[in-house]
């Protein structure tokens, strides 16, 4: 029998004395801020000048904690990322938890521990937050959304809009990695610790970019469920234009390529935590790749296509072998085949 | 429905014909690990073989020397210097 | 990865390419029976590479395509029986049956587990007592010993929660309803991985039986480019043999402990193929002496009439080789993948999802 006290019961939730208590003793001692310290219903921001940028996920994964990660460092570089994916620099994230009744105490205090060192190196405070509680049964251990609030630059207009022919297509780094290693640790495939989770806060890396290259990115995208086939083909509709690709150029670590042979999954439809797709004006192409270069996110990035002046919508991938095939979004979970 | 890869083998357990200990290998490729079964394999691999995996099992043990033919004769193949035979 | 990297080398294939080309001097059909040729054709783009007046066709070499609806239904039957998990390989899950699939039957609250070895679905039997896992067992020569060891394993540990729900099938009898007649083929890749275990011999009543250039192919690029250059120059020659173009995995009587292993376990039964009706003897089905692994004597399932085919669904005509994807009305339109009316569609190595998700369309 479960020690009450080392678990998340209801009356944590319930707003009462333990809801408070909760609160001070995993959140507060971990997220300590000015603006989140006074728990007040809102928390107040000062006036920015400029246009803000605004996103909300929300994260189920499922196991809570493997290799590279967990839910509650994906909770904060998701949002940032998306953030940063509008050329936008992070001001403040709210944090929300449903959390499932009988959860071991010390999971949530190593899930916020993760949350305060990615806001700490993202360099982001959590300013608002809230907690709910339910039964048994009603939610798989842990959700948590987290929505974040940033302000764009004058001047910046980073969208698909801004993607034109010639721009050259780059992938920040290794493809696939924090797909296939989940799907291993959910399903325990004991492939024997190669594998691991790339996620990252990318809003550093984007803002140097950004400041060193302006007018010289047009699009970022962070390819997460779908994996970069499925972005790719998105972003290849909305901005009505044509792509190619070279397989060879695509980062791909073996341990993560040999697992996804074992399994019959394409690595092009696994979800990245810490990567981006760039859309980029061709004269800077190899300056932002140098740039990418020196900066630890973007170590292995790589230059994987250029958008082309051809049917809008159309992604043509070069293979390895120098084939050609059209790449096509990914519809529904990616199912590991045997046969 | 052949989906199935070539693993080489790190270790080789449980061929004493023990029921509780049931023969497997453990394999692996690029670092990537599995332990899979040789209950159907033709010939017992030894350390350092390659064997053909597909659904947790090992199928065929490879020949190094004739896997070396094998691709011997495809460059020769490629070239345009054989017929088949 | 080695003996996988040298058979993707570019070079290698391009120079096979270029043979291909030179060795096609009329319009040649060549059929592959096997779901994994037909991925990885698509995968790497080996079609653009073929010339103009090659065509490989897609026959019934994909285990989940071939899988009547009614047997769909089989394991959804199963499936809501409360004290049974059903295991099953990927592929399986979101095929329709007549009443839906077993995703769908997940979502209602039937206990469906994805496994990866039929060694899975006997760890989940010794971690449930309380339950009886039915393994569902589909695919051809190079999975059925795979299955028949997990049987073997479990008789031998006397397990009594563990059972296989058989939809297996074996390639021969296929052919001769395929090829019989006036078939429009002037050659057969034939799939490595079955042949590893039933041998190159094997495949030698096909070649004669129907005139029939065959090559044994293995499954990557430049495997798959070489076999069909042997194919086209047995083609020119109109020569009916069986070629062996994947020695390193393929020898002459395959893997004969584990097909005795098989035909130790199961016995051939007539099997229902999506498409094709009622073959004889193309089945396999658990004997008598293994009765309590077998699903259908451990469960009381009514034989219910197999529901008709969607209408207009040309899946039997697409496996058959009589028309491509594209050819279905349905084709991109009312069948895609997100809502697949049959097999083909849903199976990622079907030949109109692999078609949707990697050819033209």
């Amino acid at each position: 029998m479960e020690n009450k006290k080392d678990c998340v019961t209801l009356d944590h939730g319930s707003g009462g004395l333990a809801a408070r208590e909760l609160v001070q003793e995993v959140f507060l001692s971990r997220l300590n801020n000015s603006r989140l310290a006074p728990l007040e219903d809102s928390a107040v921001l000062p006036a920015v000048k400029g246009r803000l940028a605004f996103t909300t996920d929300s994260y189920v994964v499922d196991p809570l904690f493997f290799p590279g990660g967990d839910i509650g460092a994906l909770a904060v570089n998701g949002t940032v990322n998306d953030l940063a994916m509008r050329g936008a620099v992070p001001l403040a994230l709210s944090l929300g938890l449903i959390i499932e009744e009988g959860l071991p105490l010390e999971v949530l205090e190593r899930v916020v521990d993760s949350i305060a060192a990615a806001a700490e190196t993202a360099g982001v405070d959590v300013v608002t937050g809230d907690t709910k509680v339910v039964h048994r049964g009603a939610a798989d251990k842990l959700f948590i959304n987290t929505s974040g609030i940033g302000s764009i630059v004058e001047g910046v207009e980073i969208s698909p809009g801004q993607v034109r022919p010639g721009d050259g297509i780059i992938l920040s780094g290794t493809m696939a990695d924090h797909g296939i290693t989940v799907l291993a640790e959910r399903e325990d495939l004991g492939f024997g610790g190669q594998l691991r989770s790339d996620t990252f806060a990318l809003n550093h890396v984007v803002a140097a970019l950004v400041e060193h290259f302006p007018g010289g990115i047009h699009a970022l995208r962070d390819p997460t469920r779908g994996g970069v086939a499925t972005t790719l083909c998105e972003i290849a509709v909305v901005s009505g234009s044509s792509m190619e690709i070279w397989e060879e150029r695509v980062p791909l670590n073996r341990p993560v390529a040999v697992a996804c042979e074992i399994l019959g999954i394409d690595p092009f439809f696994l979800a990245n935590e810490g990567k981006c797709l760039l859309f980029v004006d061709p004269a800077v192409e190899g300056e932002i790749l140098k740039a990418l270069y020196r900066h630890p996110g973007g170590k292995q990035a790589s230059l994987i296509g250029r958008v082309t002046d051809g049917e809008a919508g159309r992604v043509v991938l070069h293979t390895a072998v120098a084939g050609q095939r059209l790449m096509t979004p990914l519809t529904g979970d990616p199912l590991p085949r045997i046969c | 429905m052949c989906l199935a890869i070539p693993m080489r083998v790190l270790e080789v357990r449980g061929t004493g014909g023990d029921m509780l200990e049931p023969p497997l290998a453990v394999v692996e490729a690029e670092g990537v690990r599995r332990e899979v079964r040789l209950d159907i394999v033709d010939r017992l691999p030894v350390v350092g073989d390659y064997v053909i995996v597909h659904a947790g099992f090992a199928l065929h043990s490879l020949d190094e020397q004739q896997a070396r033919e094998n691709l011997d004769l495809l460059a020769m193949m490629a070239a345009g210097g054989n017929e088949t035979r | 990865m080695k003996h996988v990297d040298e058979y993707r080398d570019r070079k290698l294939v391009k120079s096979l390419a270029f043979r291909l080309t030179g060795q096609v001097k009329r319009p040649l059909r060549f059929m592959e029976v096997c779901g994994t040729h037909t991925m990885n054709i698509f995968r790497f783009g080996l079609r653009s590479l073929f010339p103009a007046d090659l065509e490989v066709v897609s026959g019934p070499g994909c285990p989940v395509c071939v899988t009547d609806s009614a047997d769909i239904d089989v394991c959804i039957a199963a499936a809501e029986n409360e004290n049974v998990v059903i295991a099953t390989f990927g592929d399986l899950v979101r095929v329709p049956g007549s009443r839906g699939s077993l995703a769908e039957s997940r979502a209602r609250g039937a206990r469906v587990e994805i496994v990866y070895s039929p060694i899975d679905a006997l760890e989940l039997a010794r971690a449930h007592k309380d339950k009886l896992v039915v393994f569902v067992g589909i695919g051809f020569e190079t999975t059925v010993p795979t299955v028949a060891a997990a049987v073997a394993q479990a008789a031998r540990l006397r397990m009594d929660n563990f059972c296989v729900l058989s939809l297996h099938k074996v390639m021969p009898p296929v052919f001769a309803r395929l090829l019989a007649g006036n078939h429009q083929l002037d050659g057969l890749l034939c799939p490595g991985h079955v042949a590893t275990i039933v041998g190159r011999r094997a495949f030698e009543p096909l070649a004669l039986d129907y005139g029939l250039p065959c090559v044994i192919g293995g499954f990557e690029p430049v495997d798959i480019m070489q076999a069909l250059v042997q194919l086209a120059e047995l083609a020119a020659r109109r020569e009916a043999k069986v070629v062996n173009a994947y020695p390193r995995a393929v020898a002459e009587d395959g893997n004969s402990s584990a097909w005795r292993l098989v035909t130790d376990i199961f016995q051939p039964v007539d099997a229902q193929w999506r498409g094709l009706g009622t073959i004889k003897s193309s089945g396999l089905a658990i004997r008598d002496v293994y009765a309590a692994f077998d699903a259908r004597r451990r469960l009381d399932f009514e034989t219910e009439t197999p529901a008709p085919p969607s209408t207009g669904c040309r899946c039997g005509d697409v496996i058959c080789g009589r028309c491509r994807p594209v050819d279905c009305g349905h084709f991109g339109g009312s069948c895609t993948p997100g809502h697949p009316l049959g097999p083909c569609m849903v199976s990622s190595e079907g030949s109109c999802a692999a078609f949707y998700r990697y050819g033209e369309h």
